[in-house]
């Protein structure tokens, strides 16, 4: 029980850090043994950086800028913050997924092919005999498809609340807020 | 996905007292009934008064455990295949023979070397298409399971006891880890060489350190995932097109994060209206998993689809013809000089004390043979199997004397640069029938870019060790 106290967690937990860490040092010692070790320590380090101080907060402030651009996050007069309990989206919810879909979808393919689109490696056509100047278009291309396609869907999402007089359409479901409490 | 960055525009309620919308509220900041004692111990027990440390700064009503665990569980199933690929593409390399290693001081992080094999002639094809695809196919997943747990980086206290202490710097090497493997990975196949060194090294070693982290986080979470996954009802949930929580879910909506229910503090305290539901998150980063398999898939399984890897660095043929198929390196692009491959080149056979140079016409004048083989790289991308056609190895080693049982070969190529101007391949490789010398493929003369006058081509073998513009064999004890 000191032990536990004074480690903050049991016995096995430090055996199994160790055993981690241990692995860590061994492959470690590997990894840095090359031209330019604090370059890979920055890599390292900075990619965690990367993502968690710049990237995930450039989504997010995104995707909180165009909900309250587009009336997501506008909220009516009711039930006081944290006790929300019905209909608690603005008008702009209806559609905010029909953006924020289309632009997950292509974000995620600039981040995944970002070298090749922005035609980066420069050896590119002289190793591979294939052309470097397609890939830009084509993710250009893909992103407009991606918008048409949410647009459809949503202009047939407000076709389909239209005709049908109930005025519970499927985003004002989504709307609802779950517990009620 | 909605977020909580401060800048909510509703009143804040009771609680907080304040409807100012400024962005310095910071969300629901002042949630607590206790205010913050002034002071340094206060701010120390506390934590600042505003900003990511506080439960309620993060609002997304989607977090909780029972997303982690979701991500978590795709991710316990993707990243092992990934390691196991990976390291099985490094014994593909047979790094155990001559100048083959290029990670040399590998230790005991080679322990699993084996005599890499022939068959099935596609293995290394699929290998890589697996490792390659796979790892674009979870990045979505990845950055979702990141954004899940994203307050616990700012949890407050930022150390609670040496046990925490060590635990987060283990989520350091967890995190850095993981995304240093998939820029070093995803830019080395767009042939973008920015990270620092060879990547070889770096994407090996770097797996190993991150594998370390790995095993240690899901041996302390996997019962908290299980327990998520058992309890939480993943069909309820997808089931359920409303932001509702299914199970355990519903009590930990309501549960504060240091209620026992939630032992991960991810639930938020101050639920932002849903904009999306935890199926349509899901619905979500699954689509873009099946968008980036659509955009690269292609490019490892070849005929009509190569067509379709839209986005993939292979996706587009070279051209028609019988050498129309995927090139690795030109042989502009690794200095390879006319007069190095003219009619003066000579295929020079060493072994056993023996020496013969033979001109292309010798070489072709040999018993001529025929493999259907695939050309597979490490960057994942791979061709169908091509008709080539030549001398088999194992003949040519019997040319030096190996008439029975031929031994490994040392392969050198007229190459100037580059890291794989030669190759040692095992003798298993040499014995197969089906390893050529091959001075054709598909009915033509080799094209200069698929390594005229004469290349190797050996079944299941990585494509860089398919060793072009072939000028010297050495079998035997100097292999």
């Amino acid at each position: 029980m000191a032990f536990r106290k004074r480690y903050g967690a049991p016995p096995l937990h430090l055996l199994l850090v160790l055993g981690s860490f241990a692995l860590t040092g061994y492959a470690g010692i590997r990894l840095l043994s090359g031209q330019e070790p604090w370059m890979v320590v920055l890599w390292f380090a900075g990619a965690a950086l990367l993502h968690d101080l710049v990237l995930l907060p450039l989504y997010t402030f995104t995707d909180r800028a165009a909900q309250i651009v587009l009336g997501a996050r506008h909220r009516p007069p009711g039930p006081p913050a944290g006790h929300p309990s019905s209909s608690s989206a603005g008008p702009g919810h209806r559609w905010i997924n029909h953006v924020r879909v289309p632009v997950f979808l292509s974000g995620l393919l600039f981040l995944t092919y970002f070298p090749l689109i922005l035609r980066r490696g420069n050896r590119f056509t002289a190793y591979t005999t294939l052309p470097d100047d397609v890939f830009l278009g084509r993710w250009l291309l893909i992103t407009a498809v991606l918008f048409a396609l949410s647009a459809l869907t949503l202009m047939i999402r407000l076709f389909r609340s239209r005709t049908t007089s109930a005025r519970r359409t499927p985003e004002k479901v989504l709307g609802e807020y779950p517990n009620g409490t | 996905m909605s977020e909580p960055h401060g800048q909510d525009q509703r009143p804040v309620g009771p609680r907080g007292g304040s409807a100012d919308p400024g962005p310095s509220r910071a969300g629901s900041s002042l949630r607590s009934p206790v205010h913050p004692r002034g002071g340094v111990a206060g701010l120390l027990r506390e934590g600042p008064p505003v900003g990511p440390t506080r439960p309620g700064f993060w609002r997304s009503p989607l977090r909780g455990p029972w997303l982690t665990s979701v991500f978590g569980a795709v991710l316990l199933v993707g990243i092992p295949l990934m390691f196991v690929t990976g390291l099985l593409s490094y014994a593909a390399y047979n790094p155990d023979l001559g100048g083959n290693d290029k990670t040399p001081e590998r230790g005991w992080l080679g322990f699993y070397l084996i005599s890499w094999p022939t068959d099935p002639h596609w293995l290394y094809r699929l290998n890589q298409g697996v490792h390659v695809t796979l790892g674009i196919v979870l990045i979505p997943v990845l950055l979702a399971k990141l954004w899940s747990v994203v307050p616990r980086l700012f949890s407050w206290p930022p150390v609670k006891s040496l046990s925490h202490a060590l635990e987060r710097l283990s989520v350091l090497l967890l995190v850095g880890g993981v995304l240093f493997e998939f820029a070093t990975g995803l830019l080395n196949i767009q042939l973008d060489y920015i990270f620092p060194g060879s990547f070889y090294p770096l994407h090996f070693y770097g797996a190993w350190v991150f594998i370390g982290a790995f095993v240690l986080h899901v041996a302390l979470r996997i019962p908290l995932m299980v327990r998520m996954l058992r309890d939480g009802g993943l069909r309820e949930e997808l089931r359920r097109p409303a932001a509702k929580k299914a199970g355990a879910g519903a009590a930990l909506a309501t549960a504060g994060p240091t209620s026992p229910s939630d032992p991960t503090g991810l639930t938020t305290p101050e639920p932002a209206a849903p904009t999306i539901s935890r199926r349509g998150a899901l619905g979500m980063v699954g689509a873009g998993s099946l968008l980036l398999f659509a955009m690269t898939a292609g490019q490892s399984i070849g005929g009509v689809w190569r067509g379709t890897a839209l986005l993939a660095p292979r996706g587009q043929d070279p051209g028609p013809g019988p050498n129309g198929f995927q090139v690795n390196k030109t042989a502009a692009g690794v200095g390879i000089r006319p007069r190095d491959v003219g009619p003066a080149w000579r295929l020079v056979v060493r072994g056993q004390g023996q020496e013969r140079v033979l001109t292309r016409a010798q070489v072709l004048a040999l018993p001529q043979h025929s493999a259907a083989l695939p050309i597979a790289c490490v960057e994942g991308w791979s061709t169908e199997d091509q008709l080539w056609s030549g001398v088999r190895l194992r003949d040519l080693a019997a040319l030096v004397g190996f008439a029975e049982l031929a031994p490994g070969v040392f392969v050198q190529s007229a190459q100037r640069s580059g890291s794989f101007r030669s190759t040692t391949l095992r003798d298993n490789q040499v014995r197969d029938a089906r390893s050529l010398l091959a001075l054709k493929v598909n009915g033509a003369d080799l094209s200069a870019d698929h390594g005229y006058p004469a290349r190797v081509i050996v079944p299941a073998n990585p494509g860089v060790h398919n060793t072009k513009w072939v000028t010297t064999l050495t079998f035997g004890d100097s292999a």
